[in-house]
C-alpha cells in the first residue's frame, strides 16, 4: 500500500482477468464505456469454455455462432489489448491506482506478423499431442491453435514438446512461415501495468471425473465427462459432428447421463449444486437425438432443476418431443462388458434396483474452482468461501472482500452463461463506477485525414489479390486473376499480395490509392468477417469512406475447399473476384448518423433491483429519474425478513432506501405512474404522473428527458385458489408464515432491527408444533408452466426457522423437486438434517386437502413407502409461485418491447444479451425479467447500469452505417415495413400531406428485411443495394453489366 | 420470365465452366453473414471440398434476399439458387430467417407456375458451427442440380440464335 500523502492520481484502465465470456463482455462494456483494458487469460487464446460448447439451453443456440463475433469485437477493439498466455502474478497499490505484475508466457509467434494463415500447422513432425481443446480425443502438433476461430488466430509453439526446444533441431515451421512470424528466440517476460480496477472472470473448470473414480472414466473408453461429449457433438469437434464411441467409433444407441458428478456430494467436499448440469444434460440428451433419431437417451437424475425461464418447457419437449427418458435414480457405479465395451449402470429408483446396459455415458460434471484459480485469489489478495470461489455477499454480488477489485461468473459461484454475462456488465459497472472521472482519458484518439468527396466521380477500382503465402496461391493461378482484373470495367489498377493483410501490405495499399487516384477498392483474399474492418481502416487512413471496399473470399470459399481443382478454383476466383468489381462500381460513401444523447436514465419500479441500478448509475456519474408505483421504496422485499444465508433484509433495504432519497443525481418520483414514452435511444421523452391523479387531465403530468430506460417494475407473489386456502386461518402462504416468524423472533427479542414485521395471523404463532408445507402451488402446472425458482429456497428457510424456535417441531415439505441450486443447496441438506421430512408427491397426484373441524388434513402418496399417508397437521403452508406483474402489458406497449407467454419481459437473447432488450437503449433487471432471489436482482441491476452506461458515458450515439433508407417519392405508405422490423425502426409518418414510411437510424441494425419486403422498391438497404446485389449476380452469370458496351458478347458472337 | 431475353449467348455464358458438352450447374449462395457464410468460412477452415459450382453473394441476413433477385437469377441463366440461414431461433435479427422461410415457400409456387422445378431453389439452415454441412449441402445440391440439366435447356440453347 502506498503511504505518500500526495493525493492519488487515477488511472482510467482495467485489468480484466480471465477471457471467458464473461471476461469478453466485461471488457467489452468497459471499453465501450470510455475506459482502457487489457484482457489476460491464461491460454493462447480468448473463448473460455463456451468456446467448447456445441450449443446452448434453452434455445439450442449455436454457441460459436454467438460467441465468436464477441470474441471478433474484443480482439479489434481500439481500446482492448488481448495479453493472452499471461497470468497474475500480484497486485500492490489501492483502489483507483494498482500496480499489477503480470507474466507472459512466449508464444514463439510474432502476433504482429502472424497472418493467421496455418500453414505452419500442417509441417510440424510432432503430430500425437493430445489436443486438450478436444477432450484429448483428437491429436495436435506442438504448434498448434487452440480452435479453429481463435482469437487470436496465430498458433502456439508448445515449448515442452517441440523439437527445435526439446533437441535443438527441426525449424519446420519457421521455414514454412512465408510471413517469417516463428521467433524461437521469444522469452517469457515480467510485466507491470497500471489500472484502476481489476475484474476477475477467470471462471471455474469441469470437476474432475476423479471425484467418482467408480464410474470409471479414463477406463473405460466410452465414458465420457459431459464437456467431451460437448466436442463429441460439435460439428468442428474431434467427429467432425457424428456422435460416436471412443472405443470403436460405432454410433451409440443407448447412452446415459449421470447427473451431479462432483456435485450435491459432500464425500467429496462438494456439498453444493453447480446449477447448470441438468439443463446442459437436457440438452446433450436433445442435441444427440437430433443429430441420430435412433439415440435413445436417458438421464439419470436426483431432482430435475430446470428453474430458469423457459427452462421446465425445454425439459417437457425434451421428454414428449425427443423421447428423453429422465429416471430419478443415483447410480452407485458402473461396469463395463470388455467385450462390447459397453457399460452396465445400476440403479436403484422407486420402481426397484434395475442393471440396465448402455452403449455410452456421459458424467454430468459439476464445476470447481481449480487450484491455479484458488492461488489466483491468494495473489490479488481476496477472500474465497470455503470451496475456494471468491467469496461475495448478496447485496453487492461483484464485490470481492478486497476494494477495487470485482468478480463476475463462475469463479464466485457455479453459474450459467446468462448470469455470468450478467454479472460481467454488473462487475464492468462497478469497476468503471471507482473511475468515472478518469472515464475517456486513456482511449485511443483515432485521427483519419479528410474523406474524399467520391459521389460524382467515375469509379477508380483498385483490385489487390493476395496469395496468403501459399494458401491461395498454390491452387489459385493469383497472377492470371490480377490480369483478368485489369481487364474489368472501371479497374484502373490490379495486383498482386504475398500477404494482403500484413502490416506493409496495408501501407502499399494507401500509397496505391493515392498514386492512382482510385476511390473503390477490392481486395481478394479471405473472408470479410474476419479482415474487412482492417482493410476499412486502411481505407480511412487513406482518406476514403470505409465502405467503398469489397472483399472477394478466394481462400476459405475457393482455394480452401477446392484444393485439387486449380482451373475450376480460379476461375471462380476470377468470377469472384468480377462479382467484387461489379459491386464495388456502385458503392458509395455511407455515414454513421451521430445522436445527440441525454445523459440522464429512468429507472421504472423502485424495488432492490430499481434502487441498486439508480445507485450504479448514479455513482457513475448519471442522473438518474427513479419512478415507483407505489408510496414507499422497497417493493417485494418489504415482507422478506432474512435471506437463507441469513442476511437482515429489513436493514438492507433501509440503507438501501435511505442511500437513493438522499443521493444527489438521484430524483424519486413516489406514487408515480410512467403514462406515455415516446422517443428512442439517447433521446427518451417520458410522462410520469400521480397515481392518484384525480382526472386524466395533464395537469399533474411530468415531462422527463433521459436517453436510457432501465424497466425494473418486479413481480408479485400469487394468492392461491387451491389447497384450501381462505377456507381456514391454519392454511397459509410462505410469505404470511415468514412475516409471523419474524414477529415472533421480535416478540422474543431476537427481532430484526429495521421496520418491523406485522404478524396478520395470530393464530400461526402457536402453531409450530407441526407444520406441512406444499411446494409448486400454481407453478409448474398448465396455467403456469413455470419454475418460480425461489420457492423451494424460501420452504427450506422457514422451515429451518421453524426447527430452531421449536427444535422438536414436525415439518414436513410435500415437493416435485427441490431447486435448492448452487450454495442453497447446503441449506436443504441442514435442513434434512434438522429432521425436516420431504415427501415427493408428482404432478398426477397432487396432494389432497380438507378442512376438517377448523384444521387441514392433507392426503399423499409417499412413493418410499409406495402408499397414501394422511397428515394433520396445525398449519399448513402453501409456497405460491410469483406471477407477472399488474400493468406489464402497458408498459410493454409504451416501450414497444416484448413480454413472454408467462407475461415477464423477453430479453434481447437469453445467452448473451440477458439485461438488454432488442431495442437499443431500453434494459430489464429483477423479477420482471423473471422470478429470482435477491442477489440475482441485484446483479441483474448492476448488469442494467453497466450497459446503459455504455450509451450514457458518450455524448453522441453512433447509429450503424449500414443501414435502412426510403426514397419518399417512391414510397405508397402501405406500412408492410413496420411489423418486418424486429427492433421498431421504420414507421410511418406524415410528411407533405402524404403517409411515408421513416426509418429511425437509432433504432436500425441493417439487417434489410424491410428492403426485401417493400413492394415498391423504396426501401433502401444501404450497403447492400438492390442494384449492387443485382450487379453481382449478372457479374456471376455473365450477363452484360448495364450502361457497358458489350465487349464479351460481341468476342462470342 | 423468358430465357430468351439473356444479354449473352449460352457459349459466353458458360465459358467459365468447361464447354457445352459436359454441363457444369450453375449456382447462386445468397448466404447470410452470421451462420451460413460463416459455416462456409469453417468449411474452408477445416479444407472440406466441395465442387466449385457455387458464386456466393454475401447478405447480412437471409430476411434481406429479394425474391425478385431469385426469380433474376433463374432467368440470367442460374441453375439453382441456394439461400443459407441461421436454424430457427437463431437469427442474428431474432426473426429473419422466418420471413426467408415463407418467402421461399411463396417462391417456389410462383417457381411451379413458370415451370421452374422447385428443387432448384433450396432453403438450408446452417450455423457457423456446420462446416461440414455446408459442404455436405453444396456438394448434393450441385449433384441434384446436375441431374436436372440445364435449366430450360432446349430453349436456352435455340432461342438465342
Amino acid at each position: 500500500m502506498t503511504s505518500d500523502q500526495m493525493p492519488m492520481t487515477k488511472v482510467g484502465a482495467v485489468l480484466v482477468v480471465g477471457g471467458g465470456i464473461g471476461g469478453v463482455q466485461s471488457a467489452l462494456d468497459l471499453a465501450d464505456s470510455g475506459y482502457k483494458v487489457y484482457l489476460v487469460d491464461r491460454a493462447p487464446a480468448i473463448g473460455g469454455i463456451m468456446a467448447m460448447l456445441d450449443k446452448t439451453f434453452p434455445t439450442n443456440d449455436c454457441s460459436m455462432c454467438i460467441l465468436s463475433p464477441k470474441l471478433v469485437a474484443a480482439g479489434r477493439h481500439k481500446d482492448i489489448e488481448l495479453m493472452t498466455l499471461t497470468e497474475v502474478l500480484g497486485v500492490e497499490g489501492e483502489p483507483g491506482a494498482f500496480k499489477v505484475r503480470l507474466k507472459r508466457h512466449a508464444r514463439s509467434v510474432d502476433l504482429s506478423k502472424c497472418t493467421g494463415c496455418g500453414d505452419c500447422l500442417t509441417k510440424c513432425p510432432v503430430k500425437d499431442l493430445p489436443n486438450e481443446f478436444e477432450g484429448g480425443l483428437s491429436k495436435r502438433r506442438a504448434i498448434y491453435r487452440l480452435y479453429a476461430q481463435a482469437v487470436p488466430n496465430a498458433p502456439t509453439i508448445d515449448r515442452a514438446h517441440c523439437m527445435k526446444f526439446q533437441k535443438a533441431k527441426c525449424g519446420a515451421c519457421q521455414k514454412t512461415c512465408k510471413a517469417g512470424a516463428i521467433d524461437y528466440s521469444q522469452q517469457d517476460e515480467e510485466v507491470v501495468i497500471d489500472v484502476g480496477s481489476v475484474v476477475v472472470t477467470a471462471g471455474s473448470k469441469v470437476a474432475p471425473t476423479s471425484l467418482r473414480p467408480e464410474y470409471g472414466h479414463g477406463r473405460y473408453p466410452n465414458v465420457v465427462s459431459s464437456l467431451e461429449f460437448e466436442r463429441i457433438l460439435s460439428a468442428s469437434g474431434p467427429f467432425s459432428g457424428h456422435v460416436q464411441r471412443p472405443s470403436d467409433g460405432k454410433a451409440p444407441k443407448k447412452i446415459a447421463w449421470l447427473q451431479c458428478v462432483g456435485s450435491r456430494d459432500d464425500s467429496v467436499e462438494r456439498g453444493y449444486c453447480s446449477a447448470m448440469c441438468c439443463m446442459y444434460a437436457v440438452k446433450e440428451a436433445v442435441i444427440s437425438r437430433e443429430h441420430m433419431a435412433e439415440v435413445q437417451p436417458t438421464v439419470f437424475y436426483m431432482d430435475m432443476r430446470s428453474y430458469g425461464k423457459d427452462f421446465d418447457k425445454y425439459v417437457d419437449r425434451a421428454e414428449k418431443q425427443y423421447g428423453v427418458r429422465l429416471v430419478r435414480a443415483r447410480v452407485p457405479e458402473i461396469r463395463e462388458d470388455a467385450a462390447t465395451r459397453n457399460l452396465i449402470v445400476r440403479y436403484a429408483s422407486d420402481a426397484g434396483s434395475f442393471s440396465e446396459e448402455f452403449d455410452m455415458v456421459v458424467l454430468s460434471c459439476g464445476f470447481v474452482p481449480p487450484p491455479e484459480l484458488v492461488d489466483l485469489g491468494r495473489r490479488l489478495d481476496f477472500e474465497l468461501n470455503k470451496y475456494g470461489f471468491a467469496a461475495t455477499d448478496a447485496w453487492t454480488p461483484t464485490a470481492t472482500s478486497k476494494s477495487g477489485i470485482s468478480v463476475a461468473g463462475s469463479f464466485a459461484q457455479p453459474m450459467a452463461i446468462p448470469e455470468t454475462v450478467t454479472g460481467a456488465s454488473g462487475a464492468a459497472a462497478s469497476a468503471g463506477a471507482i473511475l468515472a472521472e478518469e472515464r475517456g482519458k486513456l482511449v485511443a484518439q483515432v485521427e483519419a485525414p479528410a474523406e474524399q468527396d467520391v459521389a460524382n466521380a467515375e469509379p477508380r477500382v483498385g483490385v489487390f489479390v493476395c496469395h496468403c503465402g501459399v494458401n491461395i496461391g498454390r491452387v489459385v493461378r493469383v497472377p492470371e486473376v490480377v490480369e483478368f482484373a485489369r481487364t474489368l470495367p472501371n479497374v484502373v489498377f490490379a495486383e498482386e499480395n504475398l500477404y494482403s493483410c500484413s502490416g506493409d501490405a496495408q501501407e502499399r495499399l494507401k500509397d496505391r490509392i493515392r498514386e492512382h487516384k482510385l476511390n473503390r477498392v477490392v481486395v481478394a483474399s479471405c473472408t470479410p468477417r474476419t479482415h474487412e474492418p482492417l482493410f476499412q481502416e486502411t481505407l480511412a487512413q487513406a482518406g476514403l469512406n470505409p465502405h467503398l471496399f469489397e472483399m472477394a473470399n478466394i481462400r476459405e470459399q475457393c482455394s480452401w475447399t477446392h484444393s485439387d481443382q486449380p482451373d475450376k478454383a480460379t476461375a471462380k476466383a476470377k468470377d469472384l473476384v468480377e462479382m467484387a468489381v461489379a459491386k464495388a462500381r456502385l458503392l458509395e460513401s455511407l455515414h454513421t448518423v451521430s445522436l445527440p444523447v441525454t445523459q440522464k436514465a429512468l429507472v421504472v419500479g423502485g424495488g432492490i433491483a430499481g434502487m441498486t441500478s439508480a445507485l450504479t448509475l448514479a455513482g457513475e456519474g448519471f442522473d438518474v429519474f427513479l419512478v415507483e408505483r407505489e408510496r414507499e421504496l422497497g417493493g417485494n422485499a418489504r415482507s422478506i425478513a432474512k435471506t437463507i444465508e441469513g442476511d437482515d433484509v429489513q436493514k438492507h433495504l433501509k440503507d438501501l432506501a435511505d442511500r437513493v432519497t438522499s443521493h444527489p443525481r438521484i430524483k424519486t418520483f413516489l406514487g408515480t405512474q410512467v403514462r406515455k414514452v415516446e422517443g428512442f435511444v439517447g433521446n427518451f421523452r417520458t410522462t410520469v404522473r400521480p397515481s392518484d391523479a384525480s382526472d386524466s387531465s395533464d395537469k399533474s403530468d411530468v415531462p422527463l428527458q433521459h436517453g436510457v430506460v432501465v424497466v425494473a417494475t418486479g413481480a408479485q407473489y400469487r394468492t392461491p385458489t387451491e389447497y384450501g386456502y381462505g377456507q381456514s386461518p391454519r392454511i397459509v402462504t410462505q410469505k404470511e408464515l415468514e412475516q409471523a416468524l419474524a414477529g415472533v423472533k421480535e416478540s422474543r427479542g431476537q427481532g430484526v432491527k429495521g421496520r418491523a414485521l406485522e404478524s396478520s395471523n395470530p393464530v400461526i404463532l402457536d402453531s409450530f408444533r407441526s407444520v406441512v408445507m406444499i411446494q409448486c402451488v400454481g407453478s409448474r402446472d398448465a396455467d403456469r408452466p413455470y419454475c418460480s425458482r425461489i420457492c423451494c429456497t424460501e420452504a427450506v428457510k422457514n422451515a429451518l426457522a421453524i426447527k430452531e424456535l421449536s427444535p422438536d417441531a414436525d415439518v414436513y415439505v410435500l415437493y416435485r423437486d427441490i431447486r435448492t441450486y448452487g450454495m442453497r443447496e447446503e441449506y436443504y441438506r441442514k435442513a434434512r438434517e434438522k429432521g425436516v421430512v420431504f415427501i415427493r408427491y408428482s404432478p398426477e397426484a397432487k396432494p389432497d386437502v380438507r378442512v376438517t373441524e377448523g384444521k387441514p388434513v392433507i392426503t399423499v402418496n409417499d412413493p418410499i413407502l409406495g402408499r397414501p399417508v394422511e397428515l394433520q397437521p396445525d398449519l399448513l403452508v402453501l409456497s405460491t409461485g410469483i406471477v407477472a406483474q399488474s400493468g406489464s402489458e402497458e408498459l410493454a406497449q409504451m416501450l414497444k418491447v416484448p413480454l413472454n407467454a408467462d407475461g415477464f419481459f423477453l430479453e434481447a437473447h437469453v445467452k448473451l444479451r440477458p439485461v438488454d432488450f432488442a431495442t437499443e437503449g431500453i434494459f430489464t433487471a429483477g423479477l420482471c425479467h423473471f422470478p429470482k432471489f435477491i442477489d440475482e436482482a441485484a446483479a441483474q441491476a448492476e448488469a442494467a447500469a453497466g450497459r446503459a452506461a455504455t450509451i450514457l458515458s458518450k455524448d453522441t450515439y453512433e447509429a450503424e452505417a449500414v443501414t435502412a433508407h426510403v426514397d419518399e417519392q417512391l414510397c405508397s405508405g402501405c406500412g408492410i415495413c413496420v411489423p418486418v422490423c424486429a427492433y421498431g425502426a421504420p414507421g410511418l409518418i406524415e410528411k407533405d400531406g402524404r403517409t411515408v414510411s421513416h426509418v429511425n437510424e437509432a433504432l436500425c441494425k441493417g439487417c434489410g428485411s424491410c428492403a426485401a419486403a417493400c413492394p415498391s422498391g423504396a426501401m433502401t438497404h444501404l450497403g447492400f443495394r438492390i442494384d449492387q446485389t443485382r450487379a453481382m449476380l449478372r457479374a456471376a452469370l455473365k450477363v452484360k453489366p448495364e450502361g457497358l458496351k458489350d465487349e464479351a458478347g460481341k468476342a462470342a458472337h | 420470365m423468358s430465357p430468351s431475353s439473356k444479354d449473352t449467348t449460352p457459349d459466353a455464358r458458360r465459358s467459365e465452366f468447361g464447354d457445352r458438352s459436359s454441363f457444369e450447374p450453375r449456382i447462386i449462395a445468397f448466404l447470410c453473414n452470421w451462420c451460413t457464410y460463416a459455416g462456409a468460412d469453417l468449411a474452408g477452415t477445416s479444407r472440406l471440398q466441395y465442387p466449385p459450382n457455387t458464386r456466393t453473394i454475401r447478405v447480412m441476413c437471409s430476411g434481406a434476399v429479394d425474391p425478385s433477385l431469385v426469380l433474376e437469377a433463374f432467368r440470367d441463366g442460374a441453375d439453382g439458387v441456394l439461400i443459407g440461414g441461421c436454424h430457427p431461433g437463431d437469427c442474428h435479427y431474432q426473426s429473419g430467417n422466418y420471413k426467408t422461410q415463407k418467402r421461399v415457400f411463396l417462391l417456389k409456387g410462383l417457381m411451379r407456375q413458370l415451370g421452374i422445378e422447385e428443387e432448384r431453389l433450396r432453403l438450408e439452415w446452417i450455423s457457423a458451427a456446420e462446416g461440414a454441412k455446408f459442404a455436405d449441402t453444396v456438394r448434393e445440391f450441385t449433384a441434384q442440380i446436375r441431374a436436372l440439366g440445364p435449366l430450360n435447356a432446349p430453349a436456352t440453347a435455340e432461342s438465342v440464335h
